[in-house]
């Protein structure tokens, strides 16, 4: 198992480097840098911007700067962000977190509604339940998060159960540690919401189709001619076996995840990872743009790697095969 | 239902049936993959159609009308009629109908110029009052007095080719790639299949939008379009080479293709005439339900107001119009073109799922 965790592990490194190279060369590639909107400012000399250009190696060619980049990067630098003047690594920290924050509570919505909407369909299968469960699927395969975030925003307004976008209100820092803990749930829960909404339905299918794959097997089969119990057969012995592909799908749906959190974080207000790219992009802050792309990068092999760990642990089949 | 008797005394019926056939018979019985099918039907013909179906030309703007409510028409004796919405107040746009102040509806009806297919200048539009008193605005107006229903006509150009164009790139890429990769295998196939993971672990919008950046902010909607178009693409055919790649290392181990390598014909013909075709199946039915991905892409980059800009209609800059919650409020109308990005990408979803339906062979 261990040896298992490293390989798997040692895949990351070349990834992350491809990645880290890829955004690179794009930004090398786009036209103009931080400083060209200074080159119009009478009151900054041209002289001055060659020293600053200097400073941040943008007067070397691109695989130079990468080298930089990559020396600082390994020793904890991911580079100094020019529009904010602070290190990227600050700006990241808290944007990284709540980006995690969104993933994860809307990963706990997805699974917590998914897999017994799943298994109710398919025990039901056929039957109104079914219907209602695959017309609910259809619904959120089709919804864009676009669409959806705008009207998830509405019925904030609306209602004023919730508030309109943001992650904490304007008096968060003057609140009680539980208070402050009941107003950042309080802002989660929508963004939280819409994001799982769309991976739902999928989750949802998945679960459906494995159960009454493995309902079919001729173990369970051979569990009703035992006389078991029709509940026992279902969550003790088919159950078991279908969730395991689920964990695939687990990996596969972070990518999905991760670019719907750029959608709900840009609509929504929320400052996260994704919204940090789009600020940084408008600004040419270069440097900020690859952090918060391989951050993303990051955060979603990661997840893969856990999925892939979770998966081998779950069916030495996988292990033995590496 | 047939005696045997009967199929041997038909001629026709004793030829045997090609895989095409049973699969479209199958595709027939399914519901809901027909409605998806008529409803994108629809809604390509009103794309073609778009100058002459749209009451007005998606830049007019009324500047004495903004955020007016969608017309509501009824039936006046023979008539079709449409009333006339009076202002109320100024600051928050509020209209009333004026119910004693209408105008039949006209078929047929001059209005403003435009070129039907692209190509042949008029000004004859399917409905319309023909008068300026009385425009009809179905959806209603935007901020900008502009008719939400024309625009999303005009918009649904730019979203329903998107989608096909970038089909066709990524996955004729993705085939080629794939089938390569696969065919050949080693180091080929070791470095193209890297390429690949490479571009799949980036989260997708994040490496959309880098993308976006390298090239000038200000383009025309014409090279936007075009860019839009190849950058989707750039990230699609990865997902799609990886499946083929698949089913090609499968496939080359397989009778007719040792048999089509034994006549001598070169390894691009085999790939692509012999071994390809076998991927035809899945990659009609994976282009389906992968179109969707393109629409909304473009809705995700022109609503970021990096896509196709304004003056110029697409239902991603219409949305930009509703980020406005105030607004979103007081003019529902405004989310027209979300709803009109539901039903596409739903009608491709129901077409897609029936097709998946009826290719899979063995569950049935």
């Amino acid at each position: 198992m261990w040896s298992f965790v490293l390989k798997r592990f040692t895949h990351l490194i070349p990834i992350l480097l491809g990645v880290s190279l890829l955004t690179f060369l794009l930004m090398s590639m786009t036209p103009g840098d931080y400083y060209t909107a200074l080159e119009n400012n009478p009151q900054v000399t041209p002289q001055k911007l060659v020293e600053l250009r200097a400073k941040w190696h943008l007067d070397q060619p691109w695989h130079v700067q990468y080298f930089y980049w990559l020396k600082n990067a390994l020793q904890g630098d991911l580079g100094y962000s020019m529009a904010y003047k602070v290190p990227a690594t600050e700006l990241i920290g808290s944007r990284l977190w709540n980006t995690f924050l969104l993933s994860l509570a809307a990963t706990i919505i997805t699974w917590a509604v998914a897999l017994p909407l799943g298994i109710w369909a398919a025990v039901k299968k056929d039957s109104w339940v079914d219907r209602f469960c695959a017309g609910i699927a259809f619904l959120g395969l089709s919804i864009p998060e676009v669409l959806l975030a705008l009207l998830a925003l509405l019925f904030a307004y609306a209602t004023g159960w919730f508030p309109v976008g943001g992650a904490q209100s304007s008096l968060h820092d003057t609140l009680s540690g539980w208070e402050q803990f009941r107003d950042r749930c309080h802002h989660l829960i929508l963004p939280a919401v819409v994001l799982a909404a769309s991976s739902l339905a999928g989750i949802m299918r998945q679960m459906r189709s494995n159960l009454l794959d493995t309902l079919r097997a001729d173990y369970v089969t051979a569990a009703r001619a035992k006389g078991l119990s029709e509940g026992w057969v279902v969550y003790k012995h088919a159950l078991r076996n279908a969730i395991n592909p689920l964990l695939t799908i687990f990996g596969y749906s972070l990518a999905g995840l991760l670019s719907g959190a750029f959608i709900v974080e840009n609509i929504m207000a929320w400052p996260g990872l994704g919204r940090l790219t789009l600020e940084a992009l408008n600004a040419k802050d270069y440097p900020l743009v690859v952090a918060t792309v391989v951050m993303a990068t990051g955060l979603l092999v990661a997840g893969n790697f856990i999925a892939d760990i979770l998966l081998a642990w779950s069916d030495p089949r996988i292990r033995l095969k590496e | 239902m047939s005696s045997p008797i009967d199929t041997t005394n038909n001629p026709a019926a004793r030829r045997p049936r090609t895989p095409w056939q049973l699969f479209w018979e199958r595709l027939r019985r399914r519901r809901f993959a027909m409605a998806g099918a008529w409803i994108l039907v629809g809604l390509y013909a009103f794309a073609l159609f778009a100058g002459f179906v749209a009451p007005s030309d998606h830049e007019r703007q009324d500047r004495e009308r903004f955020f007016h409510p969608p017309t509501i028409p009824r039936i006046q004796g023979w008539w079709l009629v449409v009333p006339r919405y009076e202002q109320v107040k100024a600051g928050p746009f509020v209209y009333k109908a004026r119910r004693d102040d209408v105008k039949p509806v006209q078929f047929f009806v001059r209005g403003d110029p435009y070129k039907l297919f692209w190509l042949i200048p008029t000004r004859v539009h399917f409905f319309g009052t023909g008068e300026s008193t009385h425009p009809i605005f179905l959806f209603g107006t935007d901020q900008f007095g502009r008719d939400i229903f024309s625009r999303i006509l005009y918009g649904s150009q730019v979203s329903l080719s998107i989608g096909l164009v970038g089909i066709a790139l990524s996955f004729s890429a993705g085939m080629f790639i794939g089938g390569i990769s696969g065919y050949f295998g080693g180091r080929t196939d070791t470095l193209i299949m890297r390429l690949c993971e490479l571009i799949m672990s980036i989260p997708g919008l994040y490496l959309i939008l880098s993308l976006r950046a390298t090239f000038p902010p200000n383009l025309s909607s014409t090279h936007v379009y075009l860019l839009i178009v190849v950058i989707l693409s750039f990230i699609g055919w990865a997902s799609m080479a990886r499946v083929i790649r698949g089913m090609t290392l499968s496939l080359r181990e397989r009778q007719f293709v040792l048999a089509a390598r034994a006549l001598g014909l070169p390894t691009w013909r085999i790939i692509v005439r012999h071994i390809l075709p076998n991927t035809l199946s899945y990659v009609i039915v994976a282009a389906t339900l992968s179109v969707p991905y393109y629409i909304l892409g473009e809705v995700v980059l022109s609503y970021l107001s990096v896509g196709i800009q304004e003056p110029d209609a697409s239902w991603g800059n219409m949305l930009t119009a509703a980020q406005n919650t105030e607004h979103l409020q007081s003019y529902p109308w405004l989310l027209a073109p979300g709803a009109a990005i539901f039903v596409t990408v739903l009608a491709f979803n129901f077409l897609g799922d029936g097709l998946r339906d009826a290719a899979d062979t063995k569950s049935n």
